[in-house]
This record gives structure tokens, C-alpha cells and sequence, in this order.
């Protein structure tokens, strides 16, 4: 009888060894552990045993079924692993195929270029105001030191719908209305995006309609020094810190002194190119400190108060920043233009 | 303003500073010089010829063989196809191996049959523009005075070895519109003295007076109005320096008189005008306002008929210029005029803006008077343009002039406190430091303390306040010197608005869901701009567009939505996805700024999405865009605020248009646009909407509040509904809601069946209706219970029953 069993354990190791498939493997596991196994045959034999040898070979007998359950369940082990295995192999795919696309737009480049200035501003301290794009000849140009009559103001320049009413040629009457609302008190921090219009025949670098973006300081003991040191932080933000700024003087009807703002060419790095003409500079914005008559038609007493301005062309900073050639291209909304401006940078 | 570098040292010493030189302290003090040209660039070899024989070419008609003495030893042949080449001639030669503007090189050619050895130029072929070519030289060869010396350097000779700096005047400058004014303020920036022109006047003895009377009727419009008279002068060209002068500046040569009056415009800043005294017809001038419909030939041969706005010198009776514009036919000076009756005048800026923008006549003198000249440059610029004309007309000038001077002249006079300059611009400046600024730009100045008075003088019309002052100061102490600080004072909250924090957030959401961010013009014609307007009204058109198609402001954003899925579809692109912010504008009357109402529209077009590979693909449709749109309200805490309503709106399709309701009040629309405009505008299908972006950004919204996570299940049953075609599935859905009361949390429409299975006239709609308790966990019995309410319901106010 223990011979049986040795047999029997031998003879079952050995089938398991050589089993392909967990089907086998369970047709085994029934052959030989099952209830109508010969191991549970030997067992009912051990009735004929004495009492002395009883224990003896029913110990056996668990050590022969532990230790084909043993090597049972490693081969199965190694079988599951290996149909694991193999299923895998058949699931591969190729990972080059492109994935599907998420469908996402992107800022107008000039609303991009425009937040941008916002942040800016918005960390320094100003307030983004906002005003009509139709407006009153009074705010658009006589409460800023243009009265009737001014070279400055041509009519031919500016798109009249009544003798009164125009739409605004700059964002300027949003500082004007500002400055009213504030009734004569400062401080005004504010930055003044928006459309503004112009009689102009649409070329590559003319538009009837464009964007604008200006900046207003209001308080006692606004310095020019302060406008310098603004421009220089706004020019480094935004167009890098190695840019280097230049004031030029120059006139504007609402400001006096008038400061327009070159930047070192980002281009060419100020060594002379195409873009900046040569010249390692590009003009960049106007600037000035507000003017005394501008300060006392708003309500501001301009012995007290000082302030300054400035404004800025959202297409052209976009133009030089990413070297679009045509101010065209902002309104005509080619899908091809507008989806390269989704990186970010 | 075109600046000559060589005409410019006839005033100020500019040893030791290049063209370029210059032009880079011009700008950086005060006026932008756009560019520098110069003139000879390119060009090499070119010298005087004299035309010793010309004949005919044999072999071509329109060709002439010279033979040309270039200095140097026999002369050489030349072929010429010029009509005005002729024997005697002094001529521009460029020789063989000359190099001309645009890289063009001159080689020894035959020209039908007979050797050309070089070129007999024009001016233009000199680079000069073909528009300041004086008329008798447009057509061919440019003819030099018979004193040019043969082998000469025939460049230099036309005065092109020279640079020209093109300054950008801003209008407060008006005082650099002129070769004195340039110099002033390039020894402000050099710190060198100014040297006047000549003037000395050797007159005879006839009075200007006894010749011709001067009345002025409008003293307002015409302060100061000098006649000088000139006799015996002898009509011909002016000197060839004067007209490389002119030419260089743009202007046109004509003859003697009328050059110099140019050259005077150019040095003084002051226009002048030459009448031929023998054809004024009177031995009187009158200048009064034109009397409305009166007609005057201007010397350009255009009858033009005037206003009372609009000053004209006359006759005594008939007009004989249009003040300040322009001249007349009747008095022009002609090559037999001998006696110049020559106008100094002062004319007031708005008198000229008027007249010279009615009449379309813009001119170097026009742009003068409307920035405005130097009252106390008036009669200096008379004597000096008689002095050359007596000089290179051989003119006798009449004493004195005949005159009407009503004008008062007083220079400007402004003090200021040294702390107030510094204070503004932000330095430590000294009042000797400043009181030298003002003496390098000849402003008299005076200083006791700290108190700086300036008189400026008439030329600097633009100075007239204490920040007039600061800019001389700040702009010659040089702007890149002037410190870099922060303005200091109380903090300032920097922060987006509520409505513009919204706003941002709407157009990252919509760009998210897939949509490009468009632009486009606000002005639009007739024919769009009541197209899909939400509200009819007035359209608002500008007083002189500049076409019909940008002529009136929108009503709407959709149309040129429209026209952006045109474009791009025309170009390839038929599937797009794009959206806009921006205002349309109610009219309120004529007399009103009108409503400018943000809207947001947005509009999708060919396949939504598609992943060919795998065989993806779906088109646009209704459903896809209000998707959008319910995940916009979400976001912006509207879901429970908007509904949406089946309607006809004007181009859209009639069956697949939902009008938006905010609480109920119309604020846009969603749907398909009408499929024949899809087709005018060859798109695919379309979906698109617009709604008032201020409407939505501007509703109040509950604030945010943390609600827990539901710690009990819930209980879902779904229900398959058979209802009428037409009951729509908002109705149900409300039904529902109400039924189900505050246990039902949840309904979803997951099918819809439409098909042949049904009756007659009915459809199939099926709900998933989840039930939950956020305190307990429900019973079965419990939500049967609502379940049932909700059946009975249905049943009851839709005539629905569950399918079978």
C-alpha cells in the first residue's frame, strides 16, 4: 500500500510536468485527488490495516496528496501565466496610429496678445475699464485737448454718424469717462482695451477697424520717471527681458510732455534687420503725461494732480511678436491663421 | 518735411555730424526722421557732354546719332532717342561703364547698326521722381546751362552727392516746416549758432504804394496782407542749384518767379504768391469772403464755385486767388510777365482748412497755413523772394510794400517753478542746467530763485503753457535720461471685474468645447445687417462710408459669423467650429449714443468630429451645439434659468430652431440656418446661435455651496412612454420634475423611436428616473409610490402610456 502511493505520486508529478493546458491540468487534478481517485481508493483500503499501521499510512497518504496539490498548483500557476501571456500577445496594437483627436480652439491671437497686457497690468495694480465704441465727439475728442476745429481731428479720418456722434478712432474716451466718473479724486490705475475705427482703405497694414489698448495714471506726484519705469517693466514682460527700451519725444493733443517708445529689435537683438528697418529699434507705443487740459475738463485740479498715459496696437505687437505680415489676417479668420496661436508660449 | 543735408549748413554749422548722425539727434530729440536718402546711391560715371553733332539716325526714325565731347580727347558717338536732343546741348552722359539707379550698367552697344558708346540721361533715369522733373525736361533729356563745364562730374552738378533726412512732423512742429525752422532746432541739438539768408535790397526809387492799394475786408481771417511789386523781370529758369533744391524737396521747377516763391515756402515756411501785375486788371486788391456761388478759375483750369466760408483775393471785383490754396488762371505769371505784384500774407489756419478740403486742392502752401506760419516771418520771406528775384529774375524792386497789418503779435510768455519741472519729470535738475536748454533753443529766458520765465519766440507757436516748457526741458535733456521709478501712493486693487472675470470664462469654455475665437468687423451693409437680429430697430449708418458694404453698424454677429464658415470653407476647410464676443448697436434716435449690447454667437458647420482610422465620424448637429450651449449655462449657474423654445426665426431652418429664454425673456436663439441660405452660402449643414452675451454674464447666480456626497443609494427605473408626435420632450421632462418631487434626482431621456413600429401619429420616448433620500436609504414601496405619481401624471396631463 505504500508502495501504492509512492507509485501514485510519482505517476501523478510526472503527468503534471508534462501537462499542456489548465484543462489537463484540472483533468489530472480530478484523476488523481479526486473523490474517485486512487488516493481516495487507498484510504477506504486502510479499514484492512491494523491499528498500529493506520496512522502511519493515512499520514502518508496526506503527505502524497499535499505534495501532488503542491506541484498541482505550481504547474498551474505557470500555465495561468502563460495564457495571461498569450492573450496579451494577441491584444498588441500599434501604438504609432494617432489617437483621437480632442476637439479644442484657441484665443484670437489679438485677445491673446490683449489678457495678456491685462495680467500684466492686472499684477501691477490697474483695473480694466471698458467703454462705448460709439461714442460722443466730446469724450473721443474735445475732453481730451481736441477741440472742434483741431488739425489734429480731421473728419476725413474719423467715421461720423451724426455731427456729434462718431465711432471712437482710439480707446482714449475711456480714460476721459474714467476720469469724470472718479469726480476729481484719485488714484486712477486703469488699462482700457477695446475697437476703435478709422477711415481707412484695408491694406496689408491698414484696417478700418482695430484694436487698441491704453493704460491711465491718475494721482498727486505722478513723475515722468514713473512712465519710464512702467514702459521698461511692461516692454521686459512682454517682450523679453533682454529687450531694451528708448523715448523718443513726439505729440499727442492729450499729453504733454508726448513720449513715443521704441524696444531694441527682438528680431534682429538691435543689430539692424528688415523688421526694424535697420534701425535695431521698433516703435512700439505712445506715451505722455496727461495734459493740464485734459486733467481740468475731467474735473481734476492739474495743480495737484498729474498723471500719464499710454496706448499701444494689440496687431501690431501681435504682427512683431509672432511676424504675422498682414493686419488683414486678424479679421478674415482663416481657421489656418487662427489655429496657430494655441501654443503657449 | 524733406531736409537737405547740404542746404541745411547754409544755416547751421554741421561740421563733424554725418547725415545719419544727425538724423539720430533729430529723433531722439523731438521729431522722427523716417529715413535718410541718399541721393547718388547706385549711381557712378555720369558726366556733363557737350552735343558737338547730331544728326539723324539712318537706319530709325526716332533715333538721333551724336557725337559728344565728354572731356576727354575725340568725342564719342552716342545714340539718343530722346525728341529734344539737339546740337549744342549740355547733357548728363553716362559713359561706359557708368552704373545708373536699379544696378543698371552702361555698356558699349550697337543700336540699329550704329555704335552707342554710353548714355545721354533724363533725370529720371538719374533716380530723380519723374513728378518734381520740371515739364520740359518730362518727356527727354534734362539740358544743363551752358556754363556746365564739360567732363564734369555731372552728379554733384545736379546737386546729388547729398543726403535727404525725411522728417515726420506731428502737428504741434508746423515751426520745422521749414529749412530755418529745421535749423533752430538743430542748434538747440548741436548748441551751434543759426545763420540767417541774405536779404540786401538795393530798391528803386517807385513806391510799391503808387503801383497798387491793398483793402482787406476780413481782418479776421487775413491780419496781414503785404504786396511787394517787382518790374522788369525777365521770365526764365531759375538757377540750377535752386531747382536741385526744389527737386529735392519734392517740389516741381518751373521758371525764376514762381521758384522762387517755392524756395521761399521752403526756407521761411511762408507761402507766397506772384500775380502778373499787368493782368490783375486793376491797379487794386480787395481780399474779402466770396460771395456763395461765386465762380474763380484756379490756375489749374478748374472753374469752382465758392462760399462765404471761403476767402478769396480780388481785383477790386473779380477773385483772382483763393487765399492761401491757390492761384488764379486770370493773374498767373506767364513767360511775358515783366511786372510781379508778390503776395506776403498771414491767413489764418481754419480760413485755409476750409477752403483747400471743399476744394480737394491740398498744396505744400495749404499744409503751411492750416499748421499755421510765423506772424513776424511774413514780410521777412516778401523781402527776401524780392532780393532773388531781383537777383535771378533781374528784377527792379519797388520800395516798401503796400500793405493792411492788423495782426498783433505777442510773443508767448510762461514762468514756471524750477520744483514743478523737476517734480513732473522726475529729476534733479538745476536752474542754470535749465536756463541753458532754453538758450540752445534762442528762447530769451530770466530767473530769479526758483521762478523761470520764458519768452518764446513767434516761429514756436506750439509753446504756450508750463508743460510746454517741461517737454523742451525734458526732450533736449534727453528722455532715456530721465530716471526709471514706480508711481508711490496708496495700493490700488488690481482686478478683473466680475463680468469681465465671466467673460474670460466663457471664452476658455467655449474653446475647450472645440469652438476657434473669431474677430470681425463691426460695420456691415444694408442687406446684413438685419439679418438674425434679435431686435428690429433703426439702423444706425455712418454720416460717409467709404463703401456700402462697411456702412452700417451690426445688429447682429451671425452674418459675418456666416461669412467667416464661408471663407474657410471655400478654402478646405468644411468643418469648423467658431464663436465671437462682441457688441451690436441699438439705435435710441439720432440724438443718443445708441445701446451697445455685448452678444456672444457661435456657429458649427461639416463634421463635428472624425477619426478616420477607426472609422469615427459625425456630423454637426443640433443637438451637438445645444450640448455646448447647456454646458456654458452649467458653468455659469443657469441650468435651472434657461429654457428653450421651438420658433420661426427669419433664415433659419423652421423645424430645428429653438429661441433661448432666460426667466423667461428671449435673450437668442439656437438651431440649423434655413438650408437655401446653407446653400448661397455653400456650406454644409450649419448649426449656429447668438445670444446676449450681457444678458447671461449679468444674471445674478446663487453662491457656491458644498452639497456632501450622497451616502445612500439610489433607485433607478426606467420608463418607455408612447405620447402624440408633437408632445416634445420638455413637457414630459416637466412633468416629471414635478411629479417626482424633491426624491427624484435625476431624468434622462435614453431613447427615442420614431420608427414604423409605432402607431400612426405616435412616438416612443423612454426616461431613466433615479429616486434618492440623501438622509436614508428608500424602500422599494417608497419609491413606487412617487413612481406612480409620476405615471398617473404623465398619463394624465400628456395622454402618455407605457409601451407594451
Amino acid at each position: 500500500m505504500q508502495e501504492r502511493l509512492k507509485e501514485l505520486q510519482q505517476e501523478a508529478i510526472q503527468k503534471i510536468e508534462q501537462s499542456q493546458s489548465l484543462k489537463e491540468l484540472n483533468d489530472i487534478r480530478v484523476a488523481y485527488l479526486g473523490k474517485k481517485g486512487p488516493i481516495t481508493e487507498v484510504l477506504r483500503g486502510m479499514g484492512k490495516l491494523s491499528a498500529e499501521e493506520r496512522p502511519i499510512m493515512g499520514a502518508l497518504a496526506n503527505e502524497v496528496r499535499e505534495a501532488i496539490a503542491t506541484v498541482l498548483e505550481a504547474k498551474q500557476k505557470e500555465l495561468e501565466e502563460a495564457a495571461v501571456l498569450e492573450k496579451l500577445a494577441s491584444e498588441s496594437i500599434d501604438v504609432t496610429l494617432p489617437g483621437r483627436p480632442v476637439k479644442v480652439g484657441n484665443h484670437h491671437p489679438l485677445t491673446r496678445i490683449i489678457e495678456e497686457i491685462e495680467d500684466l497690468f492686472i499684477g501691477m495694480g490697474y483695473q480694466v475699464a471698458e467703454g462705448p465704441e460709439v461714442e460722443q465727439d466730446y469724450y473721443n475728442f474735445e475732453a481730451l485737448n481736441l477741440p472742434k476745429g483741431h488739425p489734429a481731428r480731421d473728419m476725413q479720418d474719423s467715421f461720423y454718424i451724426t455731427d456729434e456722434i462718431l465711432l471712437r478712432t482710439h480707446t482714449s474716451p475711456v480714460q476721459a469717462r474714467t476720469m469724470e466718473k472718479n469726480q476729481g479724486k484719485g488714484p486712477i490705475k486703469i488699462i482700457c482695451p477695446g475697437k476703435v475705427y478709422r477711415r481707412d482703405n484695408d491694406d496689408a497694414t491698414h484696417s478700418h477697424q482695430f484694436m487698441q489698448i491704453e493704460g491711465l495714471v491718475v494721482g498727486e506726484n505722478i513723475r515722468m520717471s514713473d512712465l519710464h519705469g512702467t514702459l521698461e517693466i511692461f516692454a521686459k514682460k512682454m517682450f523679453g527681458e533682454d529687450r531694451e527700451i528708448r523715448l523718443r519725444p513726439s505729440f499727442f493733443p492729450f499729453t504733454e510732455p508726448s513720449v513715443e517708445m521704441d524696444i531694441s529689435c527682438m528680431i534682429c537683438g538691435g543689430h539692424g534687420c528688415n523688421v526694424c528697418k535697420k534701425t535695431g529699434w521698433i516703435e512700439i507705443l505712445g506715451a505722455g503725461m496727461v495734459h493740464p487740459n485734459v486733467l481740468e475738463m475731467a474735473g481734476y485740479d492739474s495743480k495737484k494732480y498729474t498723471g500719464f498715459a499710454f496706448g499701444m496696437g494689440p496687431e501690431r505687437i501681435a504682427m512683431l511678436k509672432y511676424g504675422v505680415d498682414d493686419i488683414r489676417h486678424f479679421y478674415t479668420n482663416d481657421v489656418r491663421f487662427l489655429k496657430q496661436f494655441s501654443k503657449h508660449e | 518735411m524733406f531736409v537737405s543735408y547740404k542746404w541745411l549748413q547754409d544755416y547751421v554749422d554741421l561740421s563733424g555730424v554725418s547725415a545719419s548722425e544727425l538724423a539720430e539727434k533729430i529723433t531722439k530729440s523731438g521729431i522722427e526722421v523716417e529715413g535718410v536718402d541718399v541721393l547718388n546711391e547706385g549711381i557712378t560715371g555720369v558726366v556733363v557732354g557737350h552735343v558737338v553733332e547730331r544728326v539723324q539716325h539712318p537706319n530709325a526714325d526716332k533715333l538721333s546719332k551724336c557725337q559728344v565731347d565728354i572731356g576727354q580727347g575725340e568725342p564719342v558717338q552716342i545714340i539718343c532717342g530722346a525728341p529734344n536732343v539737339a546740337q549744342g546741348q549740355k547733357v548728363a552722359v553716362a559713359t561706359v561703364g557708368a552704373v545708373l539707379p536699379g544696378n543698371f550698367k552702361i555698356k558699349r552697344a550697337k543700336l540699329r547698326g550704329e555704335e552707342s558708346n554710353g548714355m545721354i540721361c533724363s533725370l529720371t533715369e538719374l533716380g530723380i521722381e519723374a513728378k518734381v522733373v520740371a515739364k520740359e525736361y518730362s518727356e527727354g533729356i534734362f539740358v544743363f546751362p551752358q556754363d556746365a563745364e564739360v567732363g564734369t562730374d555731372a552728379i554733384a552738378l545736379l546737386n546729388r552727392n547729398d543726403e535727404v533726412l525725411e522728417l515726420g512732423l506731428t502737428p504741434n512742429r508746423a515751426d520745422c516746416l521749414s529749412m530755418l525752422g529745421v535749423a533752430y532746432e538743430v542748434a538747440a541739438i548741436l548748441g551751434k549758432d543759426v545763420k540767417l539768408p541774405e536779404i540786401d535790397q538795393q530798391p528803386v526809387n517807385e513806391k510799391a504804394t503808387d503801383y497798387i492799394t491793398v483793402k482787406v475786408d476780413a481782418n479776421e481771417d487775413n491780419p496781414l496782407y503785404a504786396a511787394k511789386v517787382i518790374k522788369n523781370v525777365k521770365i526764365g529758369p531759375s538757377p540750377l542749384w535752386m531747382q536741385t533744391r526744389l527737386m529735392s524737396a519734392g517740389i516741381r521747377p518751373h521758371n525764376n518767379v514762381v521758384d522762387i516763391t517755392n524756395y521761399i515756402l521752403l526756407e521761411y515756411g511762408q507761402p507766397l504768391h506772384a500775380f502778373d501785375y499787368d493782368r490783375l486788371g486793376s491797379k487794386e486788391i480787395l481780399v474779402r469772403r466770396a460771395h456763395d456761388g461765386e465762380k474763380f478759375t484756379t490756375l489749374d483750369d478748374v472753374e469752382r464755385t465758392l462760399t462765404s466760408d471761403h476767402l478769396v483775393i480780388t481785383n477790386g471785383t473779380e477773385p483772382i486767388a483763393l487765399a492761401g490754396v491757390m492761384g488764379g488762371a486770370n493773374s498767373e505769371v506767364t513767360s511775358d510777365t515783366t511786372t510781379v505784384l508778390l503776395e506776403a500774407a498771414y491767413f489764418t489756419g481754419g480760413t485755409v482748412r476750409k477752403a483747400s478740403k471743399d476744394h480737394g486742392l491740398r498744396s505744400e502752401a495749404s499744409a503751411r497755413f492750416e499748421k499755421g506760419v510765423d506772424p513776424n516771418r511774413v514780410r521777412a520771406a516778401g523781402e527776401r523772394a524780392a532780393y532773388l528775384m531781383a537777383k535771378y529774375a533781374g528784377g527792379e524792386v519797388l520800395e516798401g510794400a503796400s500793405e493792411v497789418d492788423t495782426l498783433t503779435v505777442e510773443p508767448a510768455v510762461v514762468s514756471i517753478t524750477l520744483e514743478k519741472i523737476n517734480n513732473v519729470i522726475g529729476t534733479n535738475m538745476t536752474v542754470a542746467e535749465v536756463e541753458a536748454i532754453f538758450e540752445r533753443l534762442q528762447f530769451a529766458v530770466t530767473s530769479e530763485d526758483e521762478n523761470i520765465t520764458v519768452t518764446a519766440p513767434t516761429r514756436r507757436g506750439d509753446i504756450k503753457i508750463e508743460e510746454d516748457l517741461i517737454e523742451e526741458v525734458a526732450r533736449l535733456y534727453g528722455y532715456d535720461n530721465i530716471p526709471k521709478t514706480l508711481p508711490i501712493g496708496s495700493a490700488t486693487p488690481g482686478k478683473l471685474s466680475d463680468y469681465q472675470e465671466k467673460r474670460r470664462i466663457v471664452r476658455q469654455y467655449l474653446e475647450g468645447a472645440g469652438l476657434f475665437q473669431a474677430v470681425t468687423y463691426s460695420l456691415t451693409s444694408e442687406e446684413k445687417a438685419a439679418q438674425f437680429a434679435l431686435e428690429k430697430r433703426d439702423f444706425i449708418r455712418l454720416a460717409m462710408p467709404m463703401s456700402e458694404d462697411r456702412s452700417i453698424l451690426r445688429l447682429s454677429i451671425m452674418p459675418q459669423l456666416l461669412e467667416v464658415l464661408k471663407y474657410n470653407s471655400a478654402r478646405q476647410n468644411d468643418s469648423l467650429a467658431v464663436y465671437e464676443t462682441g457688441a451690436v448697436f441699438l439705435a435710441n434716435g439720432n440724438e443718443v449714443l445708441p445701446e451697445e449690447r455685448e452678444h456672444l454667437a457661435g456657429a458649427i458647420t461639416g463634421l463635428w468630429h472624425s477619426h478616420s482610422w477607426q472609422g469615427e465620424k459625425k456630423a454637426v448637429d443640433f443637438y451637438v451645439l445645444k450640448g455646448i450651449l447647456e454646458g456654458l449655462f452649467a458653468k455659469l449657474g443657469l441650468t435651472e434659468s434657461v429654457t428653450y423654445v421651438q420658433a420661426k426665426v427669419d433664415n433659419m431652418h423652421p423645424g430645428r430652431t429653438a429661441e433661448i429664454h432666460l426667466n423667461g425673456e428671449r435673450i437668442g436663439f439656437v438651431g440649423q440656418v434655413h438650408p437655401t441660405m446653407q446653400k448661397e452660402l455653400d456650406l454644409k449643414d450649419t448649426y449656429v446661435f447668438e445670444l446676449s452675451l450681457k444678458a447671461i454674464l449679468e444674471e445674478a447666480t446663487a453662491p457656491l455651496r458644498y452639497l456632501g456626497i450622497p451616502r445612500f443609494p439610489s433607485i433607478t427605473r426606467d420608463i418607455a412612454l408612447v405620447v402624440d408626435k408633437e408632445t416634445v420632450a420638455g413637457v414630459l421632462k416637466d412633468i416629471i420634475q414635478t411629479a417626482g418631487g424633491k426624491l427624484l434626482k435625476e431624468v434622462n431621456v435614453f431613447d427615442l423611436y420614431e420608427g414604423e413600429r409605432m402607431e400612426e401619429g405616435k412616438k416612443s420616448i423612454a426616461y431613466s428616473l433615479k429616486y434618492m433620500d440623501p438622509e436614508r436609504t428608500l424602500t422599494d414601496e417608497e419609491v413606487t409610490k412617487v413612481h406612480t405619481q409620476v405615471l398617473e401624471a404623465l398619463k394624465n396631463q400628456a395622454g402618455a402610456v407605457l409601451r407594451g
